[in-house]
């Protein structure tokens, strides 16, 4: 009951000075946007001005995936103040569990028409499902995996960092170990998981082709939904009581403990928390990009999503979204101009923001709006007197 | 039909509306003080790579006491307020809060659900939170995950918290954020979260430490209006404020009690004055 006091008693739409109150309009904003893009791509002729391309389409989804991936790292990040260089990981898992689903889909469609075996596993001879592929041509149970196998992962090892009070740079570079040792064992082929190739070739999921441009459009639409979802969940989650022992660890950890809270607990549930939101992300990234395979584990991956947020500003929610889809954009243009050059664009931008930008785009606007009612402020005074 | 009856009846006294089931109720901690003492420190060794930092130290402080601890930089006065806290580890003897509860094995967020409130020397407030959400996250509550995650400020919460804010003189700064606050008003703060978490035991490390001498007497009416209800120990350098408010006064050196007593009886000890107060005289 008070519960749903506390979801009704939230004002959704209050524009206070806090970061993160500018949630509620900018989940409008994204809404509206996904529509008219799927309209623009349905309803209007190929030919049109105004027409948005399937490619468009997908391309877009695969930012949405970016951006929320980008929220579960500021969460963590920029509300407790954990560096985890790791994300990397959940949502490869993610993406895996739902990867593993489209899999067991392709049936008898696949290349050695095996209709219980994955086409990798008849190439290794092997004769049997190994036991935790069963069960996974069930969406549910996929779903389930989804967002148990991240957690389950964030659980054992956030208990075991926190606990022993690992934090700051050490904790980074264990999960920085943690993400380059599953991308080793990720790339074995007995794992089961299609070792280097990963898992490709997908044909449909819930019985909707993955050709089809109106389940292209679905999967758009459903990651805009998730990732407003997700937004509002962690802006109430962030502006609770809870949210502020989170802020308040991140400032003095040594105080909140003094003060009654056990602190790892807060931690290793925030970091769980931000681990679903990563394996839901990859989860909706992989029927979009028709792909997953190790190299989603690879380190590289992790520290450009540290970059993505910090560009967008960190502890703000929204700045993460900003920051990855602006950076993403950036890469999906630069990589047709220059392939080379990305990484080094990359990396002087980072330089960049961290010297000018330390507060991010998110900083920015702040600033142009301080200055702003500053102005308008003296104006005041200037008429009055 | 008796039997819906007494079924109903039965229904209706399980599930009382004018009173709530036991096992819901908050344990309220009871501490044992039967002998007047709230804490007992006894043959309390601590080292640091060979320092001895406390050396058998014995110390009892009565319950609803104003206490006094003074003594040179390294006689062991932050070091025996971690050990109590439960911050750092000791070597070997024993710290009990009334007579059952065992100090030594239980964590700092344990300790203080106890009712043992600290204040740092350092002032150390949550910067990026508004005075009122310094105040609000120190109550004594739930601190559990789930209970944190669904709380509101209850209108006996708030009026606590106003309360404390005009003891502490900030009540107009409530929406201020911590970190813009004065060294002075961050002390104040500190003091106003001891406050509302309603401790049985404050220990507060230099209270007065930069602040100015109206400050200062502040301060020290406000501890001295303390203790009764609850026990205070108090850290302090300034030896005008320790006369002020206190009643007894312990002396550390090295890591030991080298004497206890009134103010003046501190003072015109051969020993204290030798190693601690001898440029004094």
């Amino acid at each position: 009951m008070s519960f749903l006091n506390s979801v009704f008693s939230t004002k959704w739409l209050d524009r206070g000075d806090q970061a993160g109150s500018r949630t509620m309009p900018f989940v409008l904003l994204l809404l509206v946007v996904t529509f008219l893009a799927s309209f623009c791509n349905l309803a209007l002729p190929a030919d049109s001005v105004f027409y948005v391309s399937t490619y468009t389409i997908t391309l877009l989804g695969k930012y949405l995936c970016y951006a929320m991936l980008a929220l579960a790292v500021d969460i963590i990040w920029g509300y407790c103040g954990i560096l985890s260089l790791g994300h990397g990981a959940f949502f490869a898992l993610g993406g895996y569990a739902m990867g593993m689903y489209l899999m067991r889909q392709i049936g008898d469609r696949g290349v050695y028409g095996n209709p219980e075996l994955p086409d990798f596993m008849v190439f290794l001879n092997w004769t049997e499902l190994p036991w935790f592929w069963q069960g996974m041509d069930q969406f549910w149970v996929a779903m389930v995996m989804v967002a148990l196998v991240p957690g389950l992962l964030a659980y054992v090892f956030g208990w075991l960092a926190f606990r022993s009070r690992v934090t700051g740079v050490y904790l980074s570079i264990i999960t920085q170990a943690l993400t380059y040792a599953l991308l080793l064992s990720f790339f074995r082929n007995e794992m089961g998981f299609g070792g280097n190739n990963g898992l490709t070739d997908f044909k449909d999921i819930l019985g909707f082709s993955l050709q089809e441009d109106s389940t292209r459009i679905g999967l758009f639409i459903t990651t805009a939904l998730m990732l407003s979802l997700v937004l509002i969940a962690s802006h109430a989650i962030l502006k609770s009581r809870f949210g502020k022992v989170i802020v308040a660890i991140r400032d003095g950890e040594d105080r909140a403990r003094f003060i009654g809270y056990r602190t790892e607990r807060y931690k290793v549930w925030l970091f769980v928390y931000s681990a679903v939101i990563a394996g839901v992300a990859g989860a909706l990234y992989v029927p979009q990009v028709g792909i997953i395979n190790p190299g989603e584990f690879s380190p590289v991956n992790s520290i450009e999503i540290v970059i993505w947020v910090a560009v967008g500003g960190r502890g703000t929610l929204i700045g993460a979204v900003i920051g990855a889809i602006l950076v993403n954009y950036a890469k999906t243009r630069f990589t047709a101009i220059m392939p080379d050059g990305w990484l080094f664009a990359l990396g002087a931008l980072f330089v960049l923001v961290t010297l000018y930008l330390p507060k991010g785009i998110m900083g920015l606007f702040d600033q142009f709006n301080e200055r702003r009612n500053k102005n308008k402020a003296v104006d005041v005074q200037e008429t009055a007197s | 039909m008796s039997i819906i009856d007494s079924a109903l009846d039965n229904t209706r006294e399980t599930f009382r509306r004018d009173q709530v089931w036991s096992f819901l109720k908050e344990k309220e901690v009871s501490v044992d003080v039967s002998h007047q003492i709230i804490l007992y420190i006894e043959g309390l060794s601590v080292s640091f790579d060979g320092f001895k930092a406390l050396n058998d130290m014995n110390l009892y402080i009565n319950d609803g006491e104003l206490r006094c601890l003074i003594g040179a930089n390294g006689a062991g006065k932050t070091t025996l307020m971690d050990v109590i806290t439960g911050k750092t580890q000791c070597d070997e003897g024993s710290v009990y809060f009334g007579q059952t509860h065992n100090l030594l094995e239980k964590d700092e967020a344990e300790i203080s659900q106890l009712g043992i409130g600290r204040k740092f020397q350092k002032p150390t407030v949550f910067e990026a939170h508004t005075v009122l959400d310094n105040l609000e996250l120190s109550l004594k509550t739930n601190k559990g995950v789930i209970p944190t995650l669904l709380a509101r400020l209850s209108s006996t919460e708030i009026l606590k918290i106003d309360e404390v804010l005009e003891t502490i003189g900030l009540k107009d700064h409530r929406m201020m954020l911590a970190g813009s606050l004065s060294h002075g008003q961050k002390q104040w703060l500190e003091i106003g979260m001891l406050l509302v978490s309603e401790p049985r035991l404050l220990l507060v490390d230099e209270p007065v430490a930069g602040m100015t001498a109206q400050e200062t007497e502040h301060t020290a009416e406000l501890l001295k209006s303390l203790a009764g209800d609850h026990t205070v120990v108090v850290v302090e350098h300034d030896m005008e404020f320790v006369r002020s408010i206190a009643k007894t006064v312990t002396v550390l050196h090295q890591g030991s009690v080298l004497a206890e007593g009134t103010m003046d009886e501190v003072q015109n000890n051969a020993a204290v004055r030798e190693v601690y107060l001898g440029d004094e005289s």
